[in-house]
């Protein structure tokens, strides 16, 4: 297997360049996270984040042959050689395929993301019915990888502002959650034309998403709010 | 050398559930608190669990807490502190019900409670029926606790070290802990993060295992740490293996599988574990199925061409409950296995999966270890929960369900234990000059220079030593060859070189600071197991095949001096109820 890998080391004073690395095992059954690190045990130089291997924790997103994904569950034999990686784009480089999620995980920080309900606690668990959870599907299983915000081009230009499609996925999980009384206070926050408003509706996020979540439709439905309140 | 400093009231290790339930409880205190993780808190271990966790709300069934006390003694084959079995199980309701007033998005019934569902070696009326304990938020009852837990701490306004490595504890002349000595990994720098009192959590380490269920972070750091600082590590022999990790990769495929009505076969199509545990079949303990399995394969029934695994299967349970209470194991086994539950069996094998041993604590939180004055004093400052503790709550064997439980009702209780010590010590004590040494020492050595062997070649050495010789099945002479083995790979790996000597992100460095934590940990499991002449829970001892009440009814204490092995009893008082005597176990 061939593969041509980013790399960056800013102690070496040497500009970011592809290095093509040569792998000599069958791809059969193996994911790419498999092949780097079978990689690194050749060069330990080359460097990238990792953890669950699985899909859960959302360590290794990376730019896959041009599209963003999580290397742990990307099957090898289904990749087109030479193997093409390179950092999640749109982000500050670290080192190699490893970038800062600084302004990321700000931006989830900044949409307030806990439960907030002020009435005192039941002595049982609060209720809620099935239907009302089912409205959590779709948006509390983000793993935070940044696949999405990082595919976004409307990210890439306001990082600092907009609050791109994993925070308002957020977002809309706390606006969306029946036990969650601060709904008018999380719509204020977002009714800005940063914020918000800088989803052009491009769907790189939907197409990315390695758990096949969908911010577009949940920043839809936050439009929808903010638009049926006014009325 | 002078280190940078920064002062907190309270540091916890590990950024698991246990880590960030402490860590609430003291920030809603408001005190100042540091968490020290390696990784970014949401890619910590917890947000892979999968099944559920158990208290017993009734929810679903008629249940009580004193059933649930006694199927985790009963699970433990007798070798849990039944003082604090009583402890979690009794707390268990309340604390489920507050992470659901955190926000925890539980999967609920049609009456608006917490979803439960059956898991194995859940009992009602002390082994009469089958309980449905395992509250659970689909199969993602760990990522929505992790999230959850890590939003209420930015809530709360915790510090957060983010990708900081704990290198090693910062001890003075009277065993006071005063902090830690931490490794900036995208710097390279090493940071003095002081407070008066400290909280281990930093998890397993079934990473020793060629295959395991576990995070490639699962390394035992808080186990090393504690061990350089002179304490020891009890019952390190009982390694958990999960008995459906998927065949050849061992990713983790849930009990709870089982416990939405899946079953195990063999080549013949057989339910065989009819015959291992007829009374529970496939809800018997871990330990039992992992057994059943095992000797399944190597009597010739085992499936697919090698004959090198069983299948589970799940095809009769239709799509729409598949869909809706497995989605993520649909998803690990179509990727993982090539095989979708709705339509095909997935194959699995028994596979290194949680440590039941650890840092010895109490019900407290508080980390005890053998002085003049008596076997179990309180290290002063020191706390550790969860995994990488070991208070015992899980004896010989954990149950399912139960270590989601273990971390957030002892995360809570060392929380709160960790606020009335630092009442009672209200000012910082001076940190010696050398106290900071043992860790710089442990980074310098990483820079020497020249030939020797690589760290994944030693890394990948001890796996397969721990595999061969400490797994399901072990025998006194294989015990004894492992340990052998093991020694002289301590020994090689203390002349092996690091070919990356950068600073900025090294995780290579990372990796061999890792791995010392990782043979340490080994160590201690293969020369417990060695010693431990019986069977009992996770501990198959060919050759001493029954348990044996009258010389091991005790748990080990491993010290890193000279491999040294000593012993202290096992507390079968609870703290309010009678106690459950040691009776043979059977499903």
């Amino acid at each position: 297997m061939r593969f041509s890998i980013y790399r960056y080391n800013p102690e070496s004073g040497a500009k970011p360049s592809m290095q093509d690395y040569v792998l000599d095992t069958p791809p059969e059954g193996k994911m790419l996270l498999d092949a780097i690190l079978a990689l690194k045990d050749i060069d330990p130089t080359l460097s990238v984040r990792r953890s669950c291997r699985e899909g859960v924790c959302g360590s290794d997103a990376m730019n896959i042959n041009g599209q963003n994904g999580l290397a742990c569950i990307t099957p090898l034999a289904d990749l087109k050689q030479p193997i093409e990686l390179r950092p999640l784009p749109g982000l500050p480089v670290i080192r190699d395929l490893i970038v800062d999620l600084t302004q990321f995980y700000q931006q989830y920080r900044s949409i307030q993301p806990y439960l907030i309900n002020h009435d005192p606690e039941p002595e049982i668990e609060r209720l809620q019915s099935p239907a009302q959870r089912a409205e959590l599907d779709g948006a509390y299983e983000c793993i935070l990888c940044a696949c999405c915000s990082t595919a976004c081009p409307s990210f890439w230009w306001n990082p600092d502002k907009f609050v791109g499609p994993a925070g308002l996925l957020q977002a809309y999980r706390f606006i969306a959650d029946s036990r969650d009384q601060a709904t008018n206070a999380r719509l204020d926050d977002l009714e800005d034309p940063y914020r918000l408003f800088r989803c052009h509706g491009i769907m790189n996020c939907v197409e990315v998403c390695p758990k096949g979540l969908n911010p577009t439709e949940a920043i839809g439905n936050i439009k929808a709010l903010l638009v049926n309140r006014t009325v | 050398m002078s280190l940078p400093k920064r002062t907190f009231d309270a540091l916890v290790i590990g950024a698991g559930g246990g880590g960030l339930r402490a860590a609430l409880q003291l920030a809603d205190a408001d005190l100042k608190v540091a968490v020290v993780s390696k990784v970014f808190p949401t890619r910590s271990h917890t947000v892979a669990a999968q099944g559920g966790i158990n208290a017993a709300l009734g929810n679903v069934t008629p249940d009580n807490w004193h059933w649930h006390m006694y199927d985790t003694v009963k699970g433990s084959d007798y070798l849990g502190d039944q003082d604090a079995i009583e402890f979690m199980c009794r707390a268990a309701a309340q604390t489920v019900r507050e992470l659901e007033h955190y926000g925890l998005p539980f999967s609920r019934l049609d009456n608006g409670k917490i979803y439960q569902r059956t898991f194995g070696g859940q009992s009602t009326h002390f082994g009469q029926g089958q309980a449905v304990r395992a509250c659970a938020a689909a199969d993602r009852t760990g990522h929505a606790m992790l999230h959850t837990l890590y939003q209420q701490n930015i809530r709360a306004k915790t510090h957060f070290f983010d990708e900081f490595y704990a290198l090693d504890l910062v001890k003075d002349e009277e065993g006071y802990v005063l902090g830690v000595v931490a490794l900036e990994i995208e710097s390279g720098e090493p940071l003095l993060i002081e407070a008066r009192t400290t909280l281990l959590a930093t998890g397993g380490a079934a990473r020793i295992f060629r295959t395991s269920t576990n995070a490639l972070i699962n390394t035992g750091d808080g186990l090393g740490m504690a061990l350089r600082a002179g304490i020891p590590l009890q019952d390190m022999e009982f390694f958990q293996f999960h008995p459906t990790g998927i065949a050849g990769v061992g990713n983790l495929i849930s009990e709870a599988a089982r416990g939405e009505g899946g079953f195990l076969v063999n080549r013949h199509g057989e339910r065989f574990m009819q015959r291992y545990a007829p009374a529970t079949t496939d809800l018997a303990s871990r330990d039992v199925v992992s057994r059943a399995i095992l000797t399944e394969v190597r009597a010739g029934n085992g499936c697919g061409e090698q004959g090198d695994h069983v299948w589970l299967k799940l095809d009769h349970l239709g799509a729409d409950k598949i869909k809706s209470r497995l989605p993520g194991i649909r998803d690990l086994a179509r990727r993982f296995a090539h095989a979708d539950p709705i339509e095909a069996p997935i194959p699995v094998f028994p596979t290194a999966h949680y440590m039941m041993g650890g840092i010895p604590s109490n019900r407290h939180g508080q980390v005890v270890a053998p002085t003049a004055t008596g076997p179990e004093e309180a290290v002063p400052g020191l706390y550790a929960v969860g995994e990488c503790a070991c208070v015992s709550v899980h004896g010989a064997n954990r149950l399912g369900g139960n270590s989601l439980l273990d971390i957030v009702v002892f995360g809570r209780a060392a929380g709160s234990h960790m606020l009335d010590y630092l009442r009672e010590n209200p000012y910082p004590r001076p940190i010696p000059r050398e106290a900071t040494e043992l860790a710089l020492a442990r980074l310098a050595r990483w820079t020497r220079a020249g030939q020797g062997e690589t760290i994944p070649e030693i890394r990948e050495a001890m796996r397969k030593i721990m595999e061969d010789h400490c797994g399901v099945f072990r025998s006194s002479a294989g015990l004894r060859e492992g340990v052998e083995k093991m020694q002289v790979l301590r020994e090689r790996f203390s002349r092996a070189v690091l070919h990356d000597q950068s600073k900025i992100f090294n995780t290579a460095r990372i990796e061999a600071l890792e791995l010392e934590n990782m043979l340490e940990t080994a160590l201690a499991s293969i020369v417990s197991a060695s010693a431990r002449q019986e069977s009992r829970g996770a501990h198959s001892q060919v050759d001493f095949p029954a348990r044996d009440d009258k010389n091991w009814l005790k748990h080990s204490l491993y010290f890193l001096d000279g491999d040294r092995l000593d012993y202290k009893p096992v507390r079968l008082k609870p703290l309010t109820v009678e106690s459950f005597p040691p009776v043979p176990r059977t499903y």
